[in-house]
């Protein structure tokens, strides 16, 4: 990964290629999941398997031209990220290689054996020491503070599992991520610390305590927030067939998620979306900070036709990122798009090595792997006693849109949000397509003092009654299936119809829309209220042998559903005009027809 | 982009005598470094040459995969000379007008065209940072792709057909139609061509349809700007493996080094994943999905993401697949990896085949990712992505009505229903169906949407604005 820092050794030499796995005979000590290089291009690679003197290899490149004889190289370390400044605002690849310095030396095509380093050394960052001499630290505690960019102030810390006595520390100044910032005091000796560290991607990060999960991630997507609610630290998994709008969903939650930072990794997909992404998102402004959305943003891309083992690699590289803000007392969400092509990769090495496959081909210990990314998941206190946070919500592309497939069903055990999106209503146009029928959120009990504590005490209830309604007119439209809406009763065609505007009104919401795009709590609340009132007038209205039809032709509902896009955030007193017209109009409904 | 040789494998290397002989594979013994996916020329007896590529190496061993099959090849007298590179093909602008087999090799009678660059046949995956977004759309001249589904100029829109549709006709339609968008022509268009260079690549299909597209270029007078890369339904399936590679890296050499926009026309995958199928099953990997090998998707990610745009280069590469679905089965493997990896997917419906509907494209299922930034004020019409949102909902709304219907007969519906069904009938004569020769522009596609949409009452109608609605509801264009 970085040829700067150690010298690799010859350990070996390759005896067997297929594809991105390798067997090479040598040394016997080296350890399992070793980082190592191979042949004369120094291929990046990693140790998977060890018996006697044969190691197998996975390797991050493409292994064209790579021959028996040629030799490997070790490291002594595991694959591991540079953790310090600088990390916002960048992509990388899926062992974190910066994609922009790649660019700069092999031009368009990503060449191969290109080594650099992930942070860049010659950056000057201001550090603001917030210890001194004589403090008592130990791993996670703050050394100082870096302006990384102008949303997020970097806090430096002591790497983890280290404890000591400072006996140095920098005064306030520029400095570079390998200049010393502080030495300590440690049982086993002295060490001088940087602004930088490296941790192990495979192995989570320690933490104090675990907390319960009981904030709102906020998303402004409102079948989300108000139905689905996903609490920060918790684990969502939004499950789809192509085109059913998995993408469009991660990138909304993205851009309008108040997560403090957001990692997203584009895992074996598009490359053109990731390019969307690195676009966008610079041009694109916070609604709370008014800062561009890419200051709080690291992209992780390792699209499908990039080398698959880096993309079973991207998805830790990206929870071990998300972990390290999360430790300086962040809340922070990762998005990864697709864990489906993350457990392919895993079944496509573990098909190189013949193991022995479970379910379709995928590897037995599937199951456990996925656990253990989505149990990286989690809020916690961190060892510098502030309350951080890591939300992941994976897309999952089950094969035909068939979720009894091995990787949904397993995901659904570890995950306890359901996004289940669905290829009619995306079909018909209705995004975000998430079916609320077989969507759900374990989270719904652990937010509902998040929104009492907004002021909004009511929302457990309208959200329960707006959930009924819709459960109700989906038995409803079977029998209209067989006999026609006028073979219903009014009081039920009034189910279909405050259902029909709780779908185009409230459930479908335009990301191309600049009003849509995203909804204040505010404006979610305000809407459901207002629809739902129309249906509790309505309904009264009906009871007195109002005929429906009327109803259909009140003025007001025209304004209802199209609310959404009329009426901007903080313009809630239009959706209090709205309601009153429904009170207005159901009024002279009243005297005119009863 | 392209390397011609790699420097650390030794080249030349002659061993006669293979260890065993299996399928379409050859197992050598007694040879060292060899050097993985190696190009190799197999001797038989006779002396005549066929090509292969090594598969596996190991110590002393190397597994070679022959393209033209093993058949009347002997253990003993089979000679198999290591080049010390991988599979390339020479690249030059000539090439256009040119056809070519399935490993590149002119088959038309011509010269060898002079190699202007060596390219390797793999290629090597697009840096994201190095992308350009695509946001220019094509006229395509077909209103269910244009007003529905609009191909942008740097994507990769597949049709997912099913045998006996007529794929080829709209493929042909496409190519023959397909207009540079205003910003990119004259100058821009590489070479000073207000065209696309076309890049045609047949796999395993029959001599008919090679012979179908060959006149259709012929017919509009496109053939000097068409390479066509054949492998024949009676030619070595496994030579498929390498073709699309082999029109590939001649599309990425016109449009990144010769700043030319490039159409490329791949049919049929299905035929390609067959063969990759065959490949594995007797190299006894472990089968996923339908005995298809784990690796299909990262396989067809290798092609499909060779498209795009770049910084730096002028040109672009549009690629449009085609696959039959076996058994119009949209859940089949093939069609399902290809939806998750493409930027959406034209999918054609017997149904409205059956109807005499052409082009029988089914807009419901069929998609275009890269559509909503390429369509609004400025590059389509300011009511374009309201419209088309609009015209899909409606559409939606016909199949449940329709469904209906069915149930409770036509005159128990409402009106508003039946003026539904009326959209719908007009929606699908009128909009998706049009001539094989019909070339709308944008303007007449969005014209035609508001006319059939005009059929369904205002009220109906929420997903336009209310502006677009007094600006185009109703009115005669």
């Amino acid at each position: 990964m970085n040829d700067t820092d150690y010298n690799a050794k010859r350990i070996g030499e390759v005896i067997w290629v297929n594809g991105p796995v390798v067997r090479a005979r040598g040394s016997q000590k080296v350890g399992m999941l070793e980082v190592v290089e191979v042949g004369p291009e120094h291929l990046v690679g990693e140790i998977i398997g060890l018996e006697q003197d044969i190691m197998t290899i996975q390797v991050y490149e493409e292994t064209t031209g790579l021959h028996p004889g040629t030799a490997v190289y070790g490291t002594g370390m595991p694959l591991s990220l540079e953790l310090g400044p600088g990390l916002l605002r960048s992509i990388f690849d899926g062992i974190q290689r910066p994609l922009p310095v790649l660019e700069m030396r092999s031009g368009v095509f990503i060449g191969r054996g290109v080594k650099t380093t992930p942070l860049y050394r010659k950056q000057k960052w201001q550090f603001t020491p917030r210890v001194a001499v004589g403090d008592k630290v130990r791993g996670g505690s703050i050394l100082g503070t870096v302006p990384e960019t102008p949303l997020i102030e970097h806090r430096v810390m002591v790497p983890p599992r280290l404890t000591g006595t400072l006996t140095w520390v920098a005064p306030e100044g520029e400095y570079t991520i390998v200049d010393p910032i502080a030495r300590l005091q440690m049982a086993q000796g002295e060490r001088e610390l940087t602004m930088m560290h490296r941790w192990p991607v495979r192995r989570p990060r320690p933490y104090q305590l675990r907390l319960p999960p009981s904030e709102l991630l906020l998303t402004g997507q409102r079948v989300l927030d108000t139905f689905f609610p996903l609490a920060k630290g918790g684990a969502a998994a939004i499950p789809g067939g192509f085109g059913a709008g998995k993408t469009v969903t991660q990138h909304q939650i993205a851009k309008w998620s108040d997560a403090d930072v957001v990692i997203y990794v584009g895992c074996g997909e598009r490359g053109n979306e990731m390019t969307e992404v690195l676009q966008e998102f610079p041009e694109l402004t916070d609604p709370r900070s008014g800062h561009p959305l890419m200051e709080r943003t690291i992209l992780i891309a390792n699209t499908s036709n990039m080398p698959v083992a880096a993309r079973e690699a991207s998805i830790y590289t990206g929870v071990t990122l998300a972990e390290y803000y999360r430790d300086m007392g962040y809340d922070v969400a990762m998005m990864a798009d697709s864990t489906s092509r993350w457990a392919e990769a895993l079944r496509e090495i573990s098909g190189r090595l013949e193991e022995m496959p479970a379910e379709e081909g995928y590897p037995a210990y599937l199951a456990a792997r996925l656990a253990g990314f989505y149990e990286r998941a989690g809020r916690v206190e961190t060892f510098n006693d502030a309350t951080g946070s890591v939300s992941i919500i994976g897309a999952v592309s089950p094969p035909g849109g068939d979720f009894s497939e091995p990787v949904t069903q397993h995901t659904r055990r570890f995950t306890r949000c359901f996004w289940a999106l669905d290829k009619t209503l995306a079909s018909a146009r209705h995004f975000p397509s998430i079916n609320w029928l077989e969507s759900y959120s374990e989270y719904v009990d652990e937010v509902v003092d998040w929104w009492k504590a907004q002021g909004y005490g009511d929302w457990y209830n309208l959200r329960a009654k707006a959930l009924e309604l819709l459960q109700h007119e989906s038995h409803l439209q079977q029998i209209v299936q067989l006999v026609g809406p006028d073979a219903l009763p009014d009081d039920q065609r009034l189910i279909l119809m405050t259902a029909w505007l709780l779908r185009e009104g409230f459930l479908q919401q335009n990301a191309m829309d600049e009003i849509d795009s995203y909804a204040d709590v505010e404006k979610q609340i305000a809407m459901l209220r207002a629809i739902l009132h129309f249906h509790d007038r309505a309904l009264k209205v009906v009871g007195k042998g109002c005929p429906i039809v009327v109803l259909h032709d009140l003025p007001v509902v025209n304004r209802l559903v199209r609310m959404k896009a009329t009426v901007a955030n903080g313009e809630v007193e239009k959706i209090l005009a709205i309601s009153q017209a429904v009170d207005e109009q159901m009024d002279k409904v009243e005297t005119d027809y009863l | 982009m392209t390397e011609k040789m790699n420097a650390h494998s030794i080249g030349g290397q002659e061993v006669t005598g293979a260890t065993r002989i299996e399928g379409p594979l050859l197992v050598i013994e007694n040879v060292s470094g060899v050097g993985y996916d190696e190009v190799v020329e197999v001797i038989d007896q006779r002396g005549r040459v066929r090509r292969g590529r090594v598969l596996e190496v190991g110590e002393g061993m190397a597994v070679v995969e022959v393209f033209a099959g093993t058949t009347g090849l002997t253990i003993e007298d089979t000679t198999v000379r290591f080049l010390g590179h991988s599979m390339g093909i020479p690249v030059s602008v000539e090439m256009l007008g040119r056809v070519f087999d399935g490993l590149g090799t002119p088959i038309d009678g011509g010269p060898e065209p002079l190699a202007e660059h060596w390219a390797d046949v793999n290629g090597q995956p697009i840096n994201p940072t190095a992308r350009v977004y695509p946001r220019d759309p094509i006229q395509t001249g077909v209103s269910a792709i244009d007003g529905m589904n609009t191909l942008v100029l740097g994507q990769k829109l597949p049709i997912f057909s099913g045998s006996g549709l007529p794929h080829d006709q709209l493929a042909a339609q496409i190519v023959r139609q397909a207009a540079l968008p205003e910003t990119h022509r004259r100058a821009e268009g590489g070479a000073d061509s207000n065209e696309f260079a076309i890049v045609f690549a047949a796999l395993g299909v029959k001599h008919d349809v090679a012979e179908f597209f060959r006149n259709s270029f012929a017919d509009s007078g496109a053939l000097a700007r068409v390479a066509m890369f054949l492998n024949l339904a009676d030619d070595p399936p496994i030579e498929q493996l390498i073709t699309p590679r082999a029109a590939l890296a001649l599309a990425e050499y016109l449009a990144f080094e010769k700043d030319y926009h490039v159409l490329v026309v791949l049919t049929d995958m299905t035929n390609y994943c067959e063969a990759l199928r065959q490949i594995s099953n007797i190299r006894g990997e472990v089968p996923s999905r339908k005995g298809y090998p784990g690796y299909l998707y990262s396989d067809l990610a290798g092609l499909y993401e060779r498209t795009g745009r770049v910084k730096g280069s002028k040109g672009s590469i549009t690629q449009l697949p085609i696959l039959t679905m076996p058994n119009d089965d949209i859940t089949h493997p093939v069609p399902d990896l290809t939806g998750y990896i493409t930027e959406g997917q034209i999918v054609l419906s017997r149904t409205l085949f059956q109807q005499g509907i052409y082009p029988p494209i089914s807009v419901l299922p069929s998609l275009s990712r890269l559509m909503k930034d390429s369509i609004g004020a400025g590059q389509t019409r300011e009511d374009h992505a309201h419209l088309s949102a609009q015209l899909y909902a409606a559409y939606a709304h016909v199949q449940e009505v329709r469904s209906l219907a069915s149930v409770i007969g036509e005159e128990e519906l409402t009106t508003v229903d039946r003026a539904y069904l009326t959209y719908g009938r007009a929606f699908e004569r009128e909009f998706v169906g049009q001539a094989k020769d019909e070339n709308r522009t944008i303007e007449e596609t969005l014209n035609i949407g508001w006319r059939v949409l005009s059929i369904l009452p205002r009220n109906e109608l929420t997903r336009v604005r209310e502006d677009e609605i007094e600006k185009y509801y109703g009115k005669k264009n």
